[in-house]
């Protein structure tokens, strides 16, 4: 059912956007200072290369070669950035051994349907070009990563500095190539905002990862030891696949803050996002009235598809849940099964250390030392049971809170267009018995009023159309990209799973012929 | 209701998962009942006894009683004296070379076998531990598989398949590593302490040939009951040569079997190893190959 959703109508205003987008890019490509048209420059398109084969399972080389001819149209648009820079390779976040990598869903170079000889670069071209990505499923030229974190000051006032990389040929950036330091709240904050503009006209806006005092506090308090070590890359991981859903959606790639957020050094502090501020009890005493509400609204829902999708995402709500604490069942037991490997090699080592038959002794530090080699492996497949697997699950589960809170929003909408009927309603009844009392002054605001309300009305029915088609659209596309990320990760998953039984495979054949030398 | 369902279907998975298991302890159960037989068949004495005869031929019940409170108790103060007394007899240097040198060993050897086997147990459970979250994440999978309306439910089925498959492997991974890790090394956990125990005989043997002795020269100075001190002197040497002898033979036979056994297990524990390995890696990269086609 999703896979037949048409283009978007977005595309139209997207077009509309970009093109005064690009109106606005002329001005700025002026006040930049070097603007060199580079015909075909091969250096930018070896960056985005090898920075995401090493991220992920990277393009293929033709993608890439597509990418130049991108970089011919915006050639005149974008600054030459030295993209040779050392700083590349720190941008890239340390990324734990090479066996298994924590999944980073990047988006990457769309195929490109038109051919090479593509001419001199018209504005109007380059927007059909970047709505066209778009059509293709939302692939976009642009990649997010959030790295080096860096604890900034002491005490309880610390907190975590992260940097976010943005690499992208997307011309609405001012370049191709920038990164700026972001805190927690600052993510928080962005949220905050994408949300209150764009949930409440249905759309989809990826939550933030959560808080967490425990956590932060030992942080803060100067704990080295590795559970907060394994909370902050924990975080970081989540920071980054939280920025890479957000660009992912078309509109909010388009939202100024978020964009703000991506570009600028300095970024105004989000005070509102702590949780015992003013702003945060206002947030849950907001919370709890909506969840009365919720309880009170009675919808005659006159399409079937809300209600069948709202049941469908309940489903999923639980059947998620469940799964992800199977999954975080087995990280705990595969790190105790580490643990576990770990004390027997010691074991099995002291044990030949004592068997005073040579070969006999022998075979028993071998073995130690395998089982010492399969801890390893343990502790490695955990790591990828819990980035690649559980956090995914984790994801998605606040996703569907999210696609849930949309369809309550839609809910509000229809509610308060009838409570507008309704008014709308006593207001002709009003009118009615003031026409019969014959009071001309006072009915002439009454016939007012009823315009007023008749045009709240109108506005209230376009409003719930509006956020219907929306919802439609939103919940086709989370499902796309829904179906598409699972598959990913699993297959992900299931591969380092893979490589778990190979080396254990190189491990025991290694073995074999120690136990059999015993004589 | 689509959930019980669902749970139903994985009924026969339930049945299946409780009798692997009793099979894996069936297993583990007969495999040390036949290394004990042959043990007791190939000790030249032992082959001889009686009460193993009867064992092993007589084709009707055997009604063995188990032993009463009156005997336990008899056990339990038996072991007390055998601790205490051990204590004091394992303070007495051994003039022969090769028994001191057995004692030191066994003594260590004893403790690091009994870490090495707790050690390996508690790993053998981890293991069968997470056998069981691959279960639970394969039936949550089906679950999810046969309720969502995308295309993705067809992988999801896919995978769940996958993981009761998989589970299966992990599950013997672990029965196997019981059986030829933990086992072996509780077994060599009670061997060694068997072989302590001789030592003790021996030790205790030893001490009141040296009594008898000094009773003798006692005797002879007061001259008086020099034959029978002179008799159980006699006696005293011969148990004590005699267990000497035979302990020393014991003892070289518990090297040469306890190398053989565990070249056997380990040999058994590599091949298993990389034999389910293999299995699990055939499994994962033909879900693989299937997923990444459909795709």
């Amino acid at each position: 059912m999703a896979a037949e959703r048409e283009p978007p109508p977005l595309g139209d205003a997207r077009a509309a956007d970009l093109e005064e987008l690009e109106d606005g890019e002329d001005l700025f490509t002026s006040t930049v200072s070097t603007l060199e048209s580079s015909p075909s420059s091969p250096e930018p398109v070896n960056l985005p290369a090898e920075d995401l084969s090493t991220n992920s399972n990277g393009p293929k080389p033709a993608e890439i070669m597509l990418d130049d001819d991108r970089e011919d149209l915006f050639a005149e648009a974008t600054e030459e950035v030295s993209l040779d820079s050392p700083e590349r390779d720190p941008m890239l976040s340390p990324k734990p051994t090479p066996a298994i990598t924590p999944v980073t869903p990047v988006t990457l170079v769309a195929p490109r349907m038109e051919s090479k000889s593509v001419a001199a670069p018209v504005i109007f071209d380059r927007s059909r070009e970047e709505i066209e990505e778009e059509a293709n499923g939302d692939l976009f030229d642009i990649e997010i990563n959030v790295s080096d974190p860096e604890k900034v000051g002491d005490g309880m006032n610390a907190y975590m500095a992260y940097r976010v990389t943005t690499k992208t040929t997307l011309s609405m950036f001012h370049k191709n190539e920038f990164s700026v330091k972001r805190r927690f709240s600052d993510f928080l904050g962005l949220h905050s905002k994408l949300a209150t503009k764009y949930m409440h006209i249905g759309y989809i806006v990826p939550p933030a990862p959560e808080k967490s005092i425990v956590g932060m506090t030992k942080v803060k308090v100067g704990k080295e030891d590795s559970s907060s070590t394994e909370f902050v890359e924990k975080r970081r991981a989540a920071l980054e696949r939280y920025l890479q859903r957000t660009v992912k959606h078309p509109t909010l790639l388009q939202d100024p803050d978020l964009r703000q957020f991506l570009e600028s050094s300095e970024l105004p502090r989000a005070v509102n996002t702590q949780a015992l501020s003013g702003a945060g009890i206002l947030r849950m005493v907001n919370k709890a009235a909506d969840a009365v509400n919720k309880m009170t609204i009675k919808m005659n829902e006159s399409d079937a598809w809300f209600e069948e999708k709202q049941q469908q995402f309940e489903n999923l709500d639980q059947q998620l849940r469940k799964l992800h604490a199977s999954v975080e069942a087995l990280v705990c037991h595969r790190k105790e099964l580490s643990a576990n490997t770990a004390a027997f090699a010691k074991s099995a080592a002291m044990l030949g250390n004592s068997e005073d038959h040579t070969a006999l002794s022998r075979a028993l530090s071998q073995l130690a030392e395998v089982e010492e080699k399969i801890d390893q492996l343990h502790q490695e497949q955990a790591f990828a049971d819990f980035y690649v697997f559980s956090e995914l699950l984790g994801d998605y589960i606040r996703l569907i809170a999210a696609v849930k809170g949309v369809f309550d929003h839609r809910m509000k909408c229809w509610q308060k267009w009838q409570d507008a009927q309704v008014t709308l309603q006593k207001k002709r009844e009003a009118e009615a018995k003031l026409q019969l009392a014959n009071k001309p002054d006072k009915l002439q605001q009454a016939k007012d009023e009823i315009k007023e309300w008749e045009t709240k009305v109108q506005q209230g029915e376009k409003d719930f159309e509006q956020i219907s088609k929306t919802i439609r659209k939103e919940v086709g596309r989370f499902e796309k990209e829904r179906v598409k990320d699972f598959k990913t990760v699993i297959i992900e998953y299931l591969e380092s799973l893979v490589q778990t039984q190979q080396q254990l495979i190189k491990y025991w054949e290694a073995f074999l012929p120690e136990a059999k030398a015993i004589a | 209701m689509t959930t019980t369902l669902t749970e139903i279907k994985h009924l026969p998975t339930l049945a299946l998962l409780v009798c692997c298991e009793y099979l894996a302890i069936f297993k583990k159960t007969v495999a040390m009942h036949e290394v004990f037989l042959c043990r007791v068949a190939a000790h030249p004495i032992l082959r001889k006894d009686l009460n193993f005869h009867v064992f092993l031929e007589y084709n009707q019940d055997l009604s063995v009683r188990g032993k009463n409170k009156k005997e336990k108790l008899e056990d339990f103060f038996k072991n007390m004296v055998k601790s205490a007394d051990g204590v004091i007899v394992s303070g007495v240097k051994d003039v022969d070379d090769f028994f001191e040198h057995e004692r030191t060993f066994l003594v260590e050897y004893h403790n690091r076998v009994k870490d090495a086997s707790a050690k390996s147990d508690k790993m053998t459970r981890s293991h069968k531990n997470v056998a069981d979250d691959y279960n639970r994440i394969g039936s949550s999978l089906y679950s999810l598989g046969t309720q969502d309306s995308t295309d993705i439910c067809k992988f999801f089925l896919k995978v769940s398949e996958l993981f009761d498959k998989t589970r299966k492997i992990e599950a013997r991974v672990s029965a196997d590593e019981d059986l030829k890790l933990s086992d072996l090394l509780k077994y060599y956990l009670r061997e060694s302490q068997a072989a302590k125990d001789l030592l003790y005989r021996r030790s205790r043997s030893l001490v009141d040939y040296e009594n008898a002795n000094k009773a003798l020269d006692k005797a002879r100075a007061k001259n008086k009951d020099v034959l029978q001190a002179e008799t159980t002197q006699q006696i005293c040497c011969q148990k004590f040569e005699k267990i000497s002898e035979s302990a020393k033979q014991e003892l070289i036979d518990f090297k040469t079997r306890r190398v053989a056994a565990f070249r056997k297990n380990l040999v058994e524990l590599a091949e298993l190893e990389l034999k389910h390995a293999k299995g699990n890696l055939q499994l994962l990269q033909s879900c693989l190959a299937v997923l990444n086609g459909d795709t």
